[in-house]
């Protein structure tokens, strides 16, 4: 028994102890100054992440480019146009997109004008996404004219809106951004996108995750084949003047990182003025795109460790993995341009036919590598974000709710902790250590794991708090029912925690499980809710059942031999 | 000792047509609500969504000396502009942001250039209690307060359809998580009665909202969560005491050791769940505007799971287990001894009448 107790006790001290250091324990150098209480208070500040309704942090306001994004729907369907026209073995001179200003057109040429009208007709039901009320046609002499309508422009304005809304969301969760809030800002046809988020340690990394574009395109290289090395320019003009004066509509000239800059979370690099690039003429449209992705991983290329020498391998859906596989088949010997918002990163040979992986090199760290994985999983934005106005925000809850919403925590404890030891007298102290244990327990978890509190974390840990009442008035209830029954003090112990033993098992189990649940598959207060919850009610299974047995052992073997009276 | 109840003998299941019946005029009514006021034109709708699910507008504005956030949610109030949030902007001193929820108004105001008119002339007009406001390219008066409104922009929902819909999977998901567990832990009776009490809490918090169009923003969302937490503990508290008296008294029904059952848990009952709504209710009293729909949700939870416990889960887990086994008892009328073994299933059938003799006889 005095053994026993004396194992239960150290245990008991080293997890409060550390619990307590995590805690309150400052991660500088101890001064004696940081256990005052306002240093205490300070310290818990710097310990707890809290959340944007609790503690604010920044407030983004950004904007969707729809020119941009209507730029490129404009050329996707000028190519799709061609392709229909090719596929249908129509006399075509040439199909290019044409913006000017607000206009957006897609202009066929044709050698005649004998099947224009039957081409007007067809071709855009061969199309895919093509929108038969987004572009009006017009014919005159040998051309057919798209032009976008006025009001099709606003709606593609606001699917690409949505589409950036939703990309972002899956993004910050993906990085673990603790609810963030997002949401569409100012009029309908303005195209704004308001994020507020917890304050960050890194916030210029998560911004440039949320706009990096990862626009993945898998291109062919004009001109060598393996083995002659692949055919550079070294300059744009050189490269246009390959083409004869003028790109175009089936080429493009892109700029080649020859393996050298860094990449940046997703984004590119500006080509610096002065700084020898090499550029290479790449046949347009792309093989397949970012779009065709089915998983992006960051690998380590050779496994010496450090935080270099990063790529990103890829795997295609089945769709897109057919084109592909035929498309090489056809090309083996071919250089091919893996392009990454309009730069080659790189420009392997093809050795034989492949179907359906790839990979991204270009001296990737592993954090720009994980983050370009990242942004390339949940898809490539419909265009480009500008950020419109950046500011510190205070908590989305209010200062004033927080404080009153303390008051409230603080005098419902002082009930709790009142109540029980009226009702339980001295073994309600028992059940106060316990819940105060808990509660360090809960935050010192929350700590370990990194975790961001806000007000479901709140109402997580209330819960729990609430379960950790429980258990104890479980326990209490059942050693007086034993003690009724004519039981004598420690059997009535023994029993009553057997018997409560049992309750609190199934119950702490099954609200583990639900959410462990809506902590796999939720996000944001889900998630918030459920990180508390179980933290608390690990805790509680410690504090509950152990520490307060210790502490009635403790009370048992003070009072040598039978003990005829608890307080209880 | 000092004991509220010793010794109780309440026949709680005698009562449980008179719960059940509660229970569902409350839902009944919560639905009604919901559906008279949605399909009702021009009046509230079924719920009151807050800026969280709706979205709204959001007020910047500048201040010569910037109020705390308590007086101007106060101000705007008073102005008729109710469950706003109030955010303060930190690299700016005197600026604020307010967001307010859609607005009612008189004027037709589907189109969001109204609402934000709207939203703009009511924030004007509670702010200038403060002081006068000045436009935007002015300089502020040196005398007294004065404001300015810098912008005003609608905004759409933080909550879209998305997450609501995410958090009512995610939330069947667990439930089924619950059901599993109780089912492997008990019986499956004891899971599905303990899943339906969860819903019959959920529905009827829900319905109260409905009735008096509390605002449901993203708090709710955790409350809603916690109360089924709350109200899963709380059945299976008296389903193990359930599980535990079956085992020792073979002889009993399973109406009366039920009865027992609630009424061995009613101290822990009252104690637990009357600390926990103290608690809840100081929140609701000193927990202040932002955080009174969270505390009002628990609070009408945590009255509901208690009761429900007691009166939902245990009677229908009880009336479910008697359906079972008398149908089993007809299917093999010639069945022998049916002891053995322990669990509730393979208790002896007990018809009504038998239950009420033993219930009397106690």
């Amino acid at each position: 028994m005095k053994k026993n107790l004396l194992q239960r006790v150290i245990i008991i001290a080293i997890v409060t102890l550390v619990g307590l250091w995590v805690v309150i324990g400052p991660r500088h150098k101890p001064t004696l100054k940081d256990f005052t209480l306002a240093g205490i208070n300070n310290t818990l500040r710097e310990n707890i992440n809290l959340g944007l309704d609790l503690r604010g942090g920044s407030h983004l306001v950004m904007q969707v480019q729809v020119p941009d994004y209507l730029k490129r729907v404009t050329e996707n369907v000028a190519n799709g146009v061609q392709t229909a026209a090719r596929e249908a073995g129509y006399n075509v001179k040439s199909v290019r997109p044409e913006v000017s200003g607000d206009n957006y057109r897609v202009i066929l040429e044709a050698e005649d004008n004998s099947k224009l009208q039957q081409m007007r007709e067809q071709l855009p039901n061969k199309v895919n996404d093509f929108g038969s009320n987004v572009w009006q046609s017009t014919a005159s002499g040998n051309t057919i004219t798209w032009e976008m309508a006025g009001g099709a422009k606003d709606e593609l304005g606001r699917r690409a809106t949505q589409d950036a809304l939703r990309i972002i969301d899956t993004r910050i969760n993906a990085i673990g951004v603790a609810e963030p809030t997002l949401q569409e800002h100012g009029a309908s046809n303005s195209h704004q996108i308001l994020l507020q988020m917890p304050g960050l340690d890194d916030p210029e990394r998560v911004k440039a995750l949320i706009t990096g574009e990862s626009r993945l395109e898998l291109m062919k290289v004009v001109g060598s084949t393996n083995p002659t090395p692949i055919t550079t320019y070294p300059t744009q003009q050189a490269a246009i003047a390959s083409l004869g004066g003028t790109v175009p509509q089936n080429r493009r000239v892109l700029p080649y990182d020859d393996r050298d800059e860094p990449t940046n979370a997703g984004q590119t690099p500006a080509p610096k003025p002065g700084e020898p690039t090499s550029w290479v003429v790449v046949e347009s449209p792309a093989v397949v795109d970012g779009s065709e992705l089915r998983s992006a991983d960051a690998v380590q290329e050779n496994p010496v460790g450090g935080d270099d020498g990063y790529s990103i391998s890829f795997t295609l859906k089945p769709s897109g993995a057919q084109k592909f596989g035929t498309w090489t088949g056809q090309n083996v010997g071919a250089y091919m341009a893996v392009v990454l918002n309009d730069r080659v990163k790189s420009a392997p040979f093809i050795k034989s036919q492949i179907t359906d992986t790839g990979q991204i090199t270009g001296n990737f760290t592993k954090d720009s590598a994980n983050d370009l994985a990242l942004t390339l999983r949940s898809g490539a934005l419909p265009a480009k974000l500008l950020y419109l106005e950046e500011r510190t925000v205070g908590p989305s809850l209010g200062a004033d709710s927080i404080r009153a919403g303390v008051t409230a925590c603080l005098v419902g404890l002082a009930l709790v902790v009142l109540t029980m030891v009226i009702y339980y007298r001295w073994s309600g102290i028992n059940a106060v250590v316990a819940l105060l244990l808990n509660t360090v327990l809960t935050l010192g978890g929350l700590i370990i794991f990194d975790a961001t509190l806000t007000l479901p974390g709140i109402a997580g840990v209330i819960l729990g708090i609430g379960m950790a009442v429980d258990s104890n008035v479980l326990i209490f209830e059942r050693i007086r029912e034993e003690l009724q029954s004519g039981k004598t003090v420690a059997s009535a112990i023994d029993m009553g925690f057997a018997r409560a033993f049992v309750t609190i098992i199934d119950t702490h189990v099954t609200t583990i499980v639900s959410s462990l649940f809506l902590f796999v598959f939720g996000t944001g207060p889900i998630r918030g809710f459920a990180v508390t919850l179980i933290l608390g009610l690990l805790a509680n299974l410690f504090t509950a059942v152990y520490v307060s047995r210790t502490i009635f052992i403790w009370e048992l073997s003070r009072k040598q031999g039978r003990v005829e009276t608890l307080s209880i | 000792m000092f004991q509220i109840f010793q010794n109780v003998s309440v026949d709680w299941l005698r009562y449980r047509k008179v719960f059940i019946l509660i229970s569902v005029a409350i839902m009944l009514g919560g639905l009604a609500s919901a559906l008279i006021r949605d399909r009702t034109e021009g009046g509230t709708e079924a719920f009151n969504l807050g800026i969280d699910f709706k979205g709204g507008t959001v007020v910047t504005a500048d201040f010569k000396q910037r109020p705390s956030a308590e007086d101007i949610r106060d101000r705007l109030r008073g102005a008729g502009v109710s469950d706003t949030i109030i955010q303060p902007i930190t690299d700016k001193p005197g600026q604020v942001m307010i967001r307010l929820p859609k607005l009612e108004a008189d004027e037709n105001v589907s189109a969001e250039e109204t609402q934000v008119i709207v939203g703009r002339k009511k924030v004007a007009e509670a702010l200038s209690t403060f002081g006068v406001q000045v436009e935007v390219k002015q300089e502020f008066p040196a005398e007294g307060n004065a404001f300015k409104i810098i912008g005003t922009d609608a905004v759409g929902a933080v909550a879209g359809e998305a997450l609501r819909n995410q958090a009512v999977a995610v939330t069947l998901l667990a439930l089924v998580g619950i059901l599993l567990y109780i089912a492997f832990r008990f019986e499956w009776t004891y899971g599905a009665a303990a899943v339906i009490s969860v819903f019959h809490d959920v529905l009827v918090t829900l319905g109260f909202f409905s009735i008096f169009q509390f605002e449901i923003n993203l708090t709710v969302i955790a409350a809603l969560l916690t109360l089924v937490g709350f109200s899963v503990n709380d059945t299976i508290v008296v389903f193990d005491r359930i599980r535990e008296n079956l085992r020792m008294h073979r002889r009993s029904t399973l109406y009366a050791v039920t009865n027992d059952s609630i009424n061995q848990t009613l101290s822990r009952t009252i104690i637990t769940n009357g600390l926990v709504f103290l608690s809840v209710l100081a929140m609701v009293l000193f927990g202040g505007d932002v955080l009174r729909s969270f505390s009002v949700a628990l609070l009408i939870g945590i009255i509901f799971g208690t009761y429900s416990s007691i009166a939902i889960a245990s009677p229908i887990m009880v009336w479910w287990q008697q359906r079972l086994e008398s149908g089993k008892a007809q299917a093999t009328p010639a069945a022998g001894t049916r002891s053995g073994g322990g669990g509730a299933q393979k208790r002896p059938a007990a018809g009504t009448r038998n239950e009420k003799a033993s219930a009397a006889a106690r």
